[in-house]
């Protein structure tokens, strides 16, 4: 088993595919509701994310912190 | 017999100015929490401003045991609820009170967010017009700056502290299937070169040692700050500084709740009784491997040659607390009620991480983040580059609540408003962190300075009397009630407490 994961590891060099095809099958398990929720969800979050996005990103610093 | 984890969670919080000059982070700390001590001053009758730093400075407020690190003349002040809330370095931060029940840090943590969107509202109220204050419970700007929220919990003293390591470690790198906050992008470059879009923790990133001292720079995935703000020769407080800040409840109680049951089985030599070392051969490289592995299954190697993954080793680890606690008990998390939720709720998230991760988006911060990014690019067709993922991944973690993503997800809480509303004033009953919290309800006035392990009293005549509080299960509800219900002034409390 220790072998055979060893030789797993180095074909996961991008773990975030896999994760990616996570989310239909949640999808499809609760259909049409999440998505709805979702949706919502996503139209509320562009009224309220910050005006200038790109701006507060790039001022957005933080030293001295542990 | 493992003994209570009394608990506690620091906060760094992240802060700028929007609107205005360029945002001077020390400068905006104070004025973050100076605005909420003179607000709540009106009510309580606590002058801290004028008080507390001045007598910070002639050392009653700092004891030997203080951290290092504390500059006395910032802001530092100590609430009704028990908790120290003050500039550490350019961040204002926020210490729980003592807990002794894994719900109760918690609450007191969230108690924490609730003080800090207060603290928003009276400091915006005081800025210029179009300028706001923005306060972030993350652990990152983006840029290669890390502030933490530190754990601690205080254990046996007997415990030889290389038990504790080599207990503790596995599950620091592998609690961070649940316990990450999520974060676009990747601060430092992966060793193998790889490219890594979304990765489970804020903190990952930032650890390039195993033990160690350091907080700020080289951090240890064990950090071995002694002090334990009791008494030294019974306890020892491990201060852990791996961790994510949480927005999620769930998260925070399952981080705090799956640790203080591993550091109760390693305070009862459980792993050894069992036979179970789950040493892994690079535990920083574990670290950050595990935190860029979204599809949970890439496997960690460990000292004895095995390879195991994250969720693997979690279940594992499941497994022997379950043993532990038939044979044990969970007393020292908080009862049996308490220990059973964390076991019970450790399950069902393992169990939900196994068969679809997507599924905990009501419970985990990072699946919440993933389903919400990954919803926002296919509507917009986004690269994981685009600026606005990143300003998404930052305001997720606002405390202000018309501003928070996390507060619009309508994720599972354990404790309604009310219940974080009156952590913000109560103390919790069953800590020193009682006696604290009523006698500055009561006598803020007369209240010199107070710290983890004492209070000094300024009676109007010296010398000051200092309350020395080193055993932190005393000065409970159970144990002063009626002290404080008997006494009408900090003359007779003192007087009572001589006698």
């Amino acid at each position: 088993m220790a072998e055979r994961e060893q030789i797993k590891r180095s074909t996961t060099s991008r773990s975030d595919d896999a994760a990616v095809e996570e989310v239909p099958s949640t999808k499809t398990k609760k259909g049409d509701e999440l998505k709805a929720e979702l949706d919502d969800l996503l139209d509320e979050i562009d009224e309220v994310l910050e005006e200038n996005a790109e701006e507060f990103v790039r001022s957005y610093v933080q030293k001295g912190g542990q | 017999m493992a003994i209570t984890k009394v608990l506690g969670m620091e906060t760094e919080y992240g802060i700028v100015i929007r609107g205005g000059a360029e945002s001077n982070p020390v400068a905006a700390s104070s004025a973050l929490i100076n605005a909420y001590v003179s607000e709540r001053s009106r009510r309580v009758g606590w002058d801290f401003e004028d008080e507390t730093p001045g007598r910070d400075a002639r050392g009653f407020g700092r004891e030997a045991s203080m951290p290092p690190e504390v500059e006395t003349h910032l802001v530092n002040t100590v609430l009704t609820n028990g908790a120290r809330y003050y500039v550490d370095h350019a961040h204002p931060e926020y210490s729980t009170p003592e807990c002794a029940n894994v719900y109760d840090v918690v609450l007191y943590d969230r108690a924490g967010e609730m003080i800090l969107a207060d603290s928003v509202r009276f400091a915006t109220a005081l800025l210029g017009p179009g300028q706001s204050v923005v306060v972030l419970k993350n652990n990152s700007d983006g840029k290669g700056n890390s502030y933490g929220n530190h754990e601690n919990y205080l254990l046996d003293r007997s415990v030889p502290f290389s038990r504790v390591i080599t207990g503790v470690i596995p599950h620091f790198v592998t609690r961070q299937i649940f316990t990450g906050s999520g974060k676009v992008g990747c601060e430092v470059p992966p060793p193998d070169g790889r490219h890594v879009d979304f990765q489970l923790t804020q903190r990952a990133d930032f650890f390039e040692e195993v033990v160690g001292l350091e907080t700020t720079l080289k951090r240890p995935i064990i950090n071995t700050r002694d002090e334990p703000h009791s008494d030294s020769h019974k306890y020892r407080r491990l201060h852990v500084i791996v961790g994510d800040a949480n927005m999620s409840e769930v998260a925070s109680f399952l981080k705090v709740g799956s640790t203080a049951v591993i550091l109760s089985m390693v305070e009862d030599d459980w792993f050894t009784r069992a036979g179970k070392d789950f040493s892994l051969r690079s535990p920083v490289a574990a670290l950050r491997e595990v935190s860029y592995d979204l599809s949970l299954t890439a496997p960690l190697e460990l000292q004895d040659g095995r390879t195991m993954t994250a969720l693997e080793m979690q279940w594992e680890h499941l497994a022997l607390a379950k043993k532990y606690s038939e044979s044990c008990g969970l007393d020292s998390v908080g009862g049996e009620t308490v220990g059973r939720d964390i076991l019970n709720r450790w399950e069902d998230v393992l169990s939900a991480l196994e068969a679809d991760p997507m599924s905990l988006s009501g419970q985990l911060d990072w699946v919440a983040k993933l389903r919400l990014f990954e919803g926002y690019r296919d509507r917009h067709g986004l690269s994981w580059s685009d600026h606005r993922l990143r300003a998404m991944d930052l305001q997720y973690h606002d405390v202000a609540p018309g501003r928070s993503l996390f507060a619009r997800l309508g994720m599972e809480t354990l404790f309604s408003p009310e219940e974080v509303r009156r952590a913000v004033d109560e103390p919790p009953e069953t800590t020193r962190a009682y006696f604290r919290g009523k006698c500055l309800q009561r006598w803020a006035p007369a209240i010199a300075a107070a710290n983890w392990d004492s209070i000094v009293f300024d009676l109007g005549r010296e010398p000051l009397c200092r309350v020395p509080m080193l055993e932190p299960l005393r000065g409970t509800r159970a144990h002063v009630e009626g002290l404080l219900a008997r006494v009408t002034s900090p003359a007779e409390l003192i007087e009572a407490l001589s006698s």
